[in-house]
């Protein structure tokens, strides 16, 4: 049975991981590198590395820091921030990188994702969304690009359906109100964009505890979860939240599960 | 010696690395020439099965491979190049490689032609999903049941069920690991697997046991 997906998203802002709340105060929380290795260690199912600072000054990504990541860590992972070109594409997935994310590179230019999904294949090109309740908006949800600081003139479920149509593999789906609240995750948007697209969506922002994650990957019907401030903190493992999504009956990958 | 087929289509960092890892050398073949010294070969792929097909033809790898499967060299195929050493490929209605008997076809064909209802099966199969292995060497140390990562929308239909070795459950049956004379094709990533995909590697390039 395919299992539903932990994924671990590490901010990378000047080669260190930060975290902040909704998109704001970010604090240091270590080494990106060492961080992989060690979650990679507890058996998280993906990792995703976003530089966070690269769309709004326009830097390139971090091709160093995920070759390193990629020399000792042997599961999919997922790069985003300053991938503007389809070179940008191919440089991030030459160095070890299995996916990469367009967020407001891909509103600026819907054609990167055809371009980058036609020469790498639709699995390789996921859409990072930050979404944000807006009630003028059909879906009642509108896309923010820059890490939330641009507003756009689009819904979040019309876009999602659009970047699937235009090639998208996967969406990375951010709630900008839950974002770094770890107060569960936007289960209404997670379900509503899951019924309105044929690919994988992820679910982002808000998580706290694993009985979040159950929320989400259940009555969200989130094919996976990504969080991030919740094993930061040090509070929770990769291994305790699959045990005990594995209690509750939730397929999901666990290295030290009785099955 | 392992050698790394290098014809533009597939993600050989990843496997680089994972060989890396474990100290296991290997030769990377950008042309066939470059690896006449390998003994067994590894086979990657992502992408089109038409674009890989005509890679392969330019480079030459086309012969080679055909040459070394009748010289009974161990080779083993992972994602896309599990699948092209098939005979046909319905990804752009491909001629493929004709070393293992059997065709490509889409999920979605087969879930129609099955009448499997689709809810909750999105294609691609993307994630980590069980593998039940028959009892074969490649698996040694690996437990029945073990997760292993795919991504994929093709499937491979071999003409002898025989031939398969592990299968995941994905609306259908899906063929994970085909063994045919000196060819392993692999479905999953073992690169992108964790320990256990590392461990299947090794499996396959140290066959007599650890270095």
């Amino acid at each position: 049975m395919l299992k539903k997906r932990i994924i671990i998203c590490l901010d990378v802002k000047d080669g260190r991981t930060t975290k902040g709340v909704k998109f704001l105060n970010n604090v240091d929380v270590g080494d990106p590198v060492e961080m992989a290795a060690e979650y990679y260690r507890q058996g998280v199912d993906e990792l995703v590395f976003y530089d966070i600072i690269a769309s709004a000054r326009g830097r390139g990504p971090i091709l160093d820091l995920i070759h390193r990541v990629a020399s000792q860590v042997f599961i999919p992972f997922c790069v985003g921030g300053g991938i503007g070109t389809l070179d940008d594409i191919r440089s991030t997935i030459l160095a070890g990188a299995e996916k990469i994310s367009l967020n407001s590179q891909a509103v600026k230019n819907p054609s990167l994702i055809t371009e980058g999904a036609r020469v790498f294949g639709n699995q390789c090109i996921v859409l990072g969304m930050d979404a944000k309740k807006d009630p003028t908006c059909p879906s009642g949800y509108r896309v923010y690009i820059n890490g939330g600081r641009i507003k756009t003139d689009l819904d979040a479920r019309e876009w999602a359906i659009r970047a699937v149509e235009l090639g998208a593999g996967e969406i990375v789906l951010n709630s900008m109100d839950a974002d770094g609240t770890r107060a569960g995750y936007e289960l209404d948007l997670t379900r509503m964009i899951v019924e309105a697209v044929s690919v994988p969506v992820v679910a982002s922002g808000g998580g706290g505890t694993p009985a979040h994650l159950a929320d989400v990957l259940t009555k969200g019907k989130a094919d996976a979860a990504l969080i991030a401030s919740m094993v930061h903190s040090g509070e929770y493992t990769v291994e305790g939240i699959k045990k005990d999504l594995d209690r509750q009956n939730i397929p999901v990958r666990c290295l030290s599960c009785d099955n | 010696m392992i050698g790394i087929i290098d014809y533009n289509a597939g993600n050989i960092k990843s496997v680089e690395m994972a060989l890396d890892s474990m100290n296991i050398p290997y030769i990377l073949g950008k042309k066939p020439e470059d690896l006449k010294n390998a003994d067994r070969l590894i086979f990657p792929g992502v992408g089109d099965a038409a674009y890989a097909m005509g890679q392969l033809k330019q480079t030459g790898f086309d012969v080679f491979l055909k040459d070394r499967a009748q010289a009974s060299t161990p080779i083993m195929g992972i994602c896309l190049g599990s699948q092209i050493i098939f005979e046909h490929s319905e990804e752009g209605d491909t001629d493929c490689l004709g070393l293992v008997p059997g065709k490509i076809t889409h999920f979605k064909n087969i879930f129609e032609r099955e009448g499997i209802p689709t809810e909750g099966l999105k294609i691609p199969h993307m994630g980590w999903n069980d593998v039940h292995c028959k009892e074969d060497r490649i698996f040694k140390n690996i437990n029945e049941g073990t997760a292993f990562y795919f991504v994929h929308s093709y499937v491979i239909e071999p003409a002898h069920w025989n031939d398969v070795r592990a299968f995941c459950e994905y609306g259908i049956k899906v063929p994970a690991v085909i063994r045919h004379d000196s060819i392993i094709a692999c479905q999953f990533h073992p690169e992108k697997s964790g320990e256990p995909g590392l461990r299947l590697l090794k499996n396959f390039c140290l066959p007599e046991g650890d270095l």
